[in-house]
């Protein structure tokens, strides 16, 4: 079980991009057990929005907070128990699916061979494991990012769009390690057009516009 | 599952590097290959003459593998920031300015060893004594270690500007001065056959140096970097 009482709130965040104010007062708040899904047109600020969760980019205006301490993107503590799957999958096409997994999951946990082969196996790539990535599809990079992200440890899950270029097997996949994960205790967010998880009842919604 | 520890993860990112490069083998050869012919152009080009080759061949050496080191700096951290893993590092909750010590470390292995390991032999072609090998090797093995983090640095706050690779030597060159004047002072002690001593502890302050600000320095350029 990961340890509860784990809270995120966002407050009043306002960003500029350029001359552009696309986020105003922006507030949420999640807690342990539930899923924030985050909805709105193209181009609304649901990108940046995660990334200024995450402490990637500072918001010019508001807070993040987590366990009640303030984000920032020099805050180890928080990026320890928080884990990003941006729109990049973040993979080097050089190197094996497996390969991919020890060297970047493996910065976060000490990861042995079976944890990786686990992690392959429940995305459904596990026969892939020793292909180069770049000779993967797009959706089965995006498998190997969600492998990724189950071998971080965190407890906080932050997602964009985490069902690009995935079918129909794989997005009812996404939804299972969602599910589990917060019925875990986990916290998990996630921008998406798409229905996920519409029916569960730890869902929250924050629609943008 | 446990948490890693900050030196696996930096072993993680040296050992990658190094698997990268093993399927890369071409890029990585090229300056090596740039500083063979840039030091075989110049008894071309001046005079076959060795005892007047002699009288440059420190210098000569050392502007090449100047030159060779700043030719691989630009592409440091590219690929990284382009494809999410620099996001991924520095969100990894691991000090990031150990990872990216790490990268420079496995970078220098690459690039500024194979100089600093053919050196002799490119010096004697241009004439360089026996008696100044060592101080050639040491005064390259500093050189080059600086340089790769200064270039770290360079490479750190260049990498969100396309086609940096102008604006980096102009960021890193004048900093890399000094060690052109040491280095070179040094083997030119050497053959005269004084003690080099003075340039070479000169050239280990300015590496300590380097080494002591750069994590910082790259770790804060490439937060900047990512935030866009």
């Amino acid at each position: 079980m990961l340890p509860d009482r784990a809270r995120l709130e966002a407050r009043d965040i306002n960003c500029w991009r350029g001359e552009r104010h696309i986020l105003r007062d922006v507030s949420f708040a999640v807690a342990a057990g539930e899923f924030l899904k985050i909805t709105g047109p193209n181009g609304v600020g649901k990108t940046t929005l995660l990334r200024v969760v995450c402490g990637l980019l500072p918001a010019e205006n508001g807070v993040v907070e987590w366990r009640g301490k303030r984000v920032s993107s020099s805050n180890d503590e928080y990026h320890t128990d928080m884990a990003y799957l941006g729109h990049l999958n973040s993979l080097k096409a050089d190197l094996t699916a497996r390969e991919n997994l020890r060297f970047l999951a493996g910065l976060r946990q000490s990861l042995g061979d079976s944890d990786i082969d686990a992690a392959l196996d429940r995305v459904g790539i596990l026969s892939r494991g020793d292909l180069a990535a770049r000779s993967l599809s797009a959706g089965q990079k995006r498998r190997l990012a969600l492998a990724r992200l189950l071998l971080s440890g965190a407890q906080l899950w932050i997602l964009d769009e985490p069902v690009t270029n995935l079918d129909v097997a794989g997005v009812a996949l996404v939804e299972d390690l969602v599910r589990e994960h917060v019925v875990r205790g986990g916290l998990a967010l996630a921008a998406a057009h798409q229905r996920l998880l519409d029916e569960e009842p730890f869902l929250r919604r924050l629609e943008l516009n | 599952m446990q948490r890693a520890s900050t030196m696996t993860a930096a072993g993680l990112v040296f050992r990658r590097d190094l698997t990268l490069a093993w399927r890369r083998w071409d890029e990585v050869a090229q300056p090596l290959i740039f500083y063979v012919v840039v030091t075989t152009l110049f008894p071309l080009a001046t005079t076959p003459d060795l005892s007047q080759l002699r009288v440059i061949s420190g210098g000569v050496v050392w502007v090449a593998a100047l030159l060779a080191s700043l030719l691989a700096l630009e592409s440091l951290f590219r690929s990284d920031v382009e494809d999410g893993t620099m996001e991924q590092w520095v969100l990894s909750g691991q000090p990031l300015g150990w990872l990216l010590l790490a990268k420079v470390a496995s970078h220098w292995v690459l690039t500024g060893l194979p100089l600093v390991v053919m050196a002799p032999v490119v010096g004697t072609a241009l004439g360089l004594p026996f008696d100044a090998w060592g101080t050639l090797v040491a005064s390259l093995l500093l050189g080059t270690a600086t340089l790769s983090v200064l270039g770290g640095i360079g490479a750190a706050l260049t990498v969100g500007v396309r086609r940096g690779s102008v604006l980096l030597s102009l960021l890193v060159l004048p900093l890399a001065m000094p060690l052109l004047i040491f280095g070179s002072r040094a083997v030119g002690m050497a053959m005269d056959g004084d003690s080099p001593a003075g340039p070479l502890q000169l050239l280990a302050a300015i590496f300590f140096l380097t080494l002591s600000l750069g994590p910082l320095a790259m770790s804060a350029a490439i937060r900047i970097s990512v935030e866009s």
